[in-house]
């Protein structure tokens, strides 16, 4: 019974997974992600004074990301950037910066 | 022996680029052998392109940036080195990295003419350029035409614009330092659209901040061509009344049409001569020469209208236009950092179509603007712009963007991060 739902679980993780694989082309992400490397650094390794995004923690970041946009996290301007996007490219940016090189 | 059929069918389907990129590595230039790219420009839009195209091709593609200046010298953060707070060298970053980093050619030279159909470039120094794809980013040049007597001799000289960061801005703090205390120092600001829409307001503060420790009886006049402040205006007039009361005078709706230099002489469409000690005039502009002259500049004769998708011209093919030149959708800035983010979605774009693949259909990028009121303090803007498919535009995305509640310290110091990560985004 365990198992079962074990499995299930990550059958549903897979299908999840592939459907997100699916509805966003990996390069569209890398140029809405280059469009932060103005102030986090080309491909999220950010100079001094401002956050790397690069290797960071998936949940964390869309969480945090998430957290801006509500209003939750304040900001000076997180707030208001974060309310440009939807929650499934948040979701897409979190997922692209998490698996770049620290 | 499946490794090395793999690889070849990897460097059949991508153009040999892979390969190229594998062979050559990073430090050194293209072959010559893979498609080439000319970059006509080194500034926010340029520049970023350049390495973006070399990095998103693997390498694989060939990019000669053509630039006139030794060295890199921001606008942004500028009028900081005419109140005093920077100097010259905080705001100048050199072309090294994007030659050894990113095996960028670099031709420091200015660009005469292009010709699309043979697609090529002509040098100053002589000698020509052959491009499969060319992004121009010449930047702004300025309407002499509409003062007249700015072309008499040594006109330009004396009054002058420091709207391109470099000598000018040297010179400018000089008259300034040399104004005798109890002097006026005006300002003038053309109709929008100009290049960066907050900028003179902040160098109205960043000059009132210095005469407030150097020269505590001296005015700055700002002579507005415009209705009223044409960004962050509360905040700027908030500055003005709050940290430079009696000091800084704002008046609107003052459209400068000659100045007589010999005089220090601003004369107005409507409103009475004004005279200074220092006269600071930022003239009306329009895209850089080398995209008018090339019939780009189809609107009004001034602006480049491109795809937003590609940001290839509308009128000239195989030709991209970046920065400042274009003619702006809705609500954007002609901003340096709007530059660097013209210049990630055109790299990707001008990638994709020289690799038979699809641009972008849905770009995303935002502005980010921070100015400071004094020598620590500052105010932002910030926006997020979304491509509209059936307006063919960018658009900002509703909801998002704004600006700071109040003047503060805290971005005064993400101002300057800010600013050390576009240059390395920019250049590193």
């Amino acid at each position: 019974m365990k198992l079962n739902a074990l499995v299930l679980a990550g059958a549903l993780a897979v299908v999840s997974g592939w459907a997100q694989a699916q509805a966003v082309d990996p390069l569209q992400v890398r140029s809405w992600a280059a469009a932060c490397a103005s102030c986090h650094g080309t491909s999220g390794v950010a100079q001094a004074g401002n956050e790397s995004l690069a290797g960071v923690n998936k949940d964390d970041m869309l969480k945090k990301l998430l957290d801006f946009k509500t209003g939750k996290k304040p900001a000076t301007i997180m707030h208001q950037l974060s309310k440009g996007y939807s929650d499934e490219q948040l979701a897409a940016l979190a997922t692209y910066f998490s698996a770049l090189k620290k | 022996m499946m490794k090395r059929r793999q690889f070849v069918q990897t460097v059949g389907t991508a153009g040999s680029l892979g390969a190229l990129g594998l062979m050559s590595g990073c430090a050194t230039s293209g072959s010559g052998k893979g498609p080439k790219v000319v970059v006509i420009g080194g500034g926010y839009g340029g520049a970023t392109a350049a390495k973006y195209v070399r990095m998103w091709s693997d390498y694989g593609i060939d990019v000669t940036l053509v630039e006139p200046n030794s060295t890199f010298i921001s606008c942004p953060i500028s009028n900081l080195v005419l109140g005093g707070s920077k100097t010259m060298a905080d705001i100048t970053t050199p072309y090294d990295n994007l030659v050894k980093r990113h095996g960028v050619r670099l031709v420091q030279d200015m660009v005469t003419r292009i010709d699309p159909e043979k697609r090529m470039v002509m040098l100053a120094k002589g000698g020509e350029l052959p491009y499969d794809r060319l992004i121009v980013s010449p930047g702004v040049d300025f309407m002499w035409e509409n003062l007249p007597g700015m072309a008499k001799d040594g006109a330009k000289d004396k009054v002058l614009h420091s709207w391109k960061a470099g000598a000018q801005t040297v010179a400018l703090r000089k008259q300034l330092e040399a104004m005798p205390d109890g002097g006026v120092y005006a300002l003038s600001i053309p109709l929008a659209p100009y290049r960066c829409p907050p900028g003179p307001y902040e160098r109205a503060c960043q000059v009132a901040s210095y005469f407030t420790q150097a020269k505590p009886k001296s005015k700055v006049l700002i002579l507005d061509a415009n209705d009223d402040v044409t960004s962050k205006g509360p905040l700027f007039k908030k500055a003005w009344a709050d940290r430079y009361a009696g000091m800084v005078e704002y008046r609107p709706k003052h459209k400068v049409v000659d100045v007589d230099a010999a005089t220090n002489t601003l004369k107005f469409e409507f409103n009475d001569d004004v005279k200074a000690a220092v006269l600071n005039v930022i003239p009306e502009m329009r895209a850089g020469d080398i995209a008018v002259k090339t019939g780009m500049a189809t609107a009004n004769k001034r602006w480049c209208e491109v795809d937003f998708l590609t940001h290839e011209s509308i009128a000239v093919k195989n030709v991209h236009v970046l920065g400042d030149s274009i003619q702006i959708a809705p609500a954007m800035p002609k901003s340096g950092h709007m530059a660097n983010q013209h210049g990630k979605t055109c790299a990707a774009a001008v990638v994709a179509l020289l690799t038979g693949k699809q641009p972008n259909q849905l770009p995303i990028y935002n502005n980010t603007c921070y100015s400071f009121v004094s020598a620590e303090d500052v105010v932002h803007v910030s926006s997020v712009h979304r491509y509209d498919a059936e307006k063919k535009t960018m658009l900002t995305v509703a909801g998002s963007g704004g600006v700071s509640s109040a003047a503060n310290e805290l971005e005064g110091r993400y101002a300057m991060a800010w600013a050390r990560n576009i240059w390395a985004d920019t250049l590193a």
